[in-house]
């Protein structure tokens, strides 16, 4: 692995100005507003713009907003975790067959190395800074 | 965000489902296919439908005083090509219009024409383009991710206007309304959605250089992986 110091400070960045961008309307459009979705604006253009308009349909199933919120949670937490898990799965399986060529003290190196890389690769704000 | 369920008339409805279902068919056979012949890239296809599943339950606040979720099918078309995105995408809406009443089964057509076959279609053209410009890795990345969710939030305006044309103005006038509801709350999202398909694609440059020189995304040069991170 190459020790670019450039790399976990660029990754940090990012995922600073992609905070900022969600901070910043919450700081100034403020208190004005409650952020609904996009989607009920549209509909709710929808329904004036056409007063006689009905949707002709409903969901199956419409879960109360808290439950709701926990549903959403829940499928981020989901693909979270499969994201970790392939970029876990792709690091070892490049990395061992290395270890493997180079014996056991590569395996020892490789492990030292997991324990001391894993921190930093979770929390890219902090790598290499 | 998605067109609400019920809220497009029977016709169109049915209409871009008729339009969507062979993108969905066709992309179904495409991870089928990938799968048999390239097991390997089962985790990868695997971290493509997480990260649009992510990215499309985060809902995040923007400049308009209303929010909106990115849709994160620009990795996956980037890495896979956009067919196999049309049948990730209809899945993560599937389940969103299934469990969280977002989006709906009515509209499902209509919700995956924009997110899961135009904008990994936009994606991959984008992302094409600016690699045959010369163009760098993460520049490529960022402009074909936060392009796509923008072209999937203008499909979505677009679908609304030809359901619902302004009584004044028409399709164009309803086109400037449903485009400044969704077009416009999306530009920050994109932003962010791009930015963020670039921090997982340097992070899988970083993790796994030859799982992306075996799907084309980085050239077979044997050069440092640093070199990609201009």
């Amino acid at each position: 692995m190459s020790a670019d110091p450039r790399f976990g400070v660029v990754n940090g960045l990012l995922v600073l100005a992609v905070l900022v961008l969600a901070a910043v309307p919450l700081v100034f459009v403020g208190s004005a507003t409650e952020f609904g979705g996009a989607d009920g604006v549209a509909a709710e253009t929808i329904e004036t713009d056409n007063p006689e308009f009905e949707p002709w349909a409903d969901p199956l199933f419409e879960p109360e907003a808290e439950t709701a919120s926990g549903l959403f949670a829940l499928q981020a937490a989901i693909g979270a975790g499969v994201l970790g898990y392939v970029f876990g799965v792709v690091r070892t399986r490049r990395r061992l067959p290395e270890a493997r060529r180079g014996g056991s003290a590569d395996v020892e190196r490789l492990q030292g190395d997991r324990a001391d890389t894993t921190p930093a690769g979770a929390r890219p704000a902090d790598g290499d800074t | 965000m998605h067109i609400a369920e019920g809220y497009l008339p029977p016709l169109h409805a049915a209409a871009w489902t008729v339009a969507a279902a062979p993108f969905v068919v066709h992309g179904a056979r495409a991870v089928v296919r990938r799968v048999r012949e390239d097991p390997d890239s089962r985790l990868l296809l695997g971290a493509a439908g997480a990260f649009a599943f992510v990215l499309s339950a985060l809902k995040i606040p923007s400049v308009t005083g209303s929010s909106s979720h990115p849709t994160g099918t620009g990795l996956g078309a980037i890495l896979f090509r956009p067919p196999v995105m049309a049948l990730l995408g209809t899945i993560v809406l599937t389940f969103q219009a299934l469990l969280l009443a977002h989006g709906g089964i009515t509209t499902l057509g209509a919700n995956a024409f924009s997110l899961a076959i135009v904008g990994p279609w936009v994606a991959y053209g984008v992302f094409v383009l600016v690699r045959r410009l010369g163009g760098g890795l993460s520049v490529g990345v960022f402009l074909a991710a936060s392009l796509a969710d923008l072209a999937t939030y203008s499909t979505t305006a677009a679908q609304l206007a030809l359901a619902y044309p302004d009584a004044a103005s028409g399709v164009p006038g309803a086109l400037v309304k449903f485009g400044s509801i969704f077009a416009l709350t999306q530009i920050p999202l994109a932003i962010s959605e791009g930015m963020l398909t670039v921090l997982v694609v340097r992070l899988l440059v970083r993790v796994g250089p030859d799982d992306l020189r075996r799907l084309g995304v980085l050239r077979p040069a044997p050069a440092a992986p640093a070199r990609q991170e201009a």
